[in-house]
């Protein structure tokens, strides 16, 4: 299945999107993004120590694999410093795609409703294509459209956490109520099932980074998430069946041996 | 000699304007992004943007982020 979504105008064909923090190693990084067929990938700015280069090593290997890059401003507890870094950000990366985080609890990393669609009002207003980590409450996902943006990240569990859909009520509201927006599902996914859940109430994409790449083999966890986000997008387009409270048989009724028309209560 | 702050240490320097801060630390002009007083300054900017005493510089460089 290899339909494609549209960001801002881009048209993507993988719906995993991969984060290049907490691996082993640059090169174990590298094989992973290869192995998840991630389009794009997240990066971030941080303070450096003065004459360490400032990152060049990263920074020149991030370019080599040749994907769209998606910064992000985590860390951020307020939505002028969030746009500040996304101003950094834009000049240092040089694309104007930017993945809004403003914190309010440090405790969950949970967004600031508030912060955030204030930060991307700003943003959107000075011509950044902003992707907003959010909750999955609906009206905060409509104040983020209302100021313009096209997509929403809403959370499935905190950040590095591991726990799934928490909500899949509200992932699945979310899909319901707003039907046209990209949803990508940022945060909280740890295992491939998981990411296929996601993926089957409708989202379009999901984004990950500690799941693969604190997994023991963080190639084959990259490889693994990416079939599942594929079985996941399909089973969404096939059309799952509805559940039932009783049993039914799959086996034909019709024609049971050793059935003499009583009831077997 | 001006004191600043500079990502969060406080620094004794004879810069004047931030892009002799930037070189005096040794970092790569282009390999990094510039904030004074939380707000961003463009890299083009650096060369006439005049440092204050008890500025807080930002400079920052791309890292892995999730």
């Amino acid at each position: 299945m290899n339909d494609g979504w549209t960001a801002y105008g881009v048209t993507l064909h993988s719906r995993l999107l991969l984060g290049t923090a907490l691996y082993p190693s640059l090169e174990v990084m590298g094989r992973a993004v290869e192995a998840s067929g991630a389009e794009v990938i997240t990066v971030a700015l941080r303070r450096q120590a003065p004459g360490s280069g400032g990152g060049r090593s990263f920074w020149d290997y991030v370019k080599g694999l040749g994907r769209r890059l998606l910064p992000n401003t985590a860390g951020c507890h307020s939505a002028r410093e969030a746009v500040a870094l996304a101003h950094m950000a834009r000049e240092l990366f040089e694309t104007n795609w930017i993945k809004l985080e403003v914190i309010g609890d440090d405790y969950n990393l949970q967004p600031d409703p508030w912060g955030t669609v204030e930060a991307a009002a700003e943003l959107v207003e000075a011509g950044f294509a902003v992707f907003p980590y959010c909750t999955d409450d609906l009206v905060f996902c409509k104040r983020l459209l209302e100021v313009g943006c096209q997509v929403l990240m809403p959370w499935g569990a905190p950040i590095g956490t591991g726990r799934g859909l928490l909500n899949p009520y509200a992932l699945a509201t979310l899909r319901e109520r707003l039907p046209d927006v990209p949803l990508v599902v940022d945060a909280g996914l740890g295992r491939p099932s998981h990411a296929a859940m996601a993926m089957e109430l409708g989202a379009t994409a999901v984004l990950l980074n500690t799941a693969v790449a604190r997994a023991g083999d963080p190639v084959a966890m990259a490889r693994a998430f990416r079939h599942a986000v594929a079985a996941g997008r399909e089973a969404f387009e096939a059309g799952i069946m509805p559940e039932r409270q009783t049993a039914s048989p799959s086996t034909p009724v019709a024609g049971t041996p050793f059935w003499h028309g009583e009831g077997r209560g | 000699m001006l004191t600043l702050t500079v990502n969060g240490e406080t620094r004794e320097t004879q810069a004047r304007t931030l892009a002799e801060l930037v070189a005096e630390l040794g970092f790569d002009p282009g390999g990094v992004a510039t904030a004074v007083d939380g707000a961003f300054v463009p890299r083009d900017a650096r060369t006439h943007w005049q440092l204050a005493a008890g500025a807080v510089v930002e400079i920052l460089a791309p890292v892995q982020g999730g």
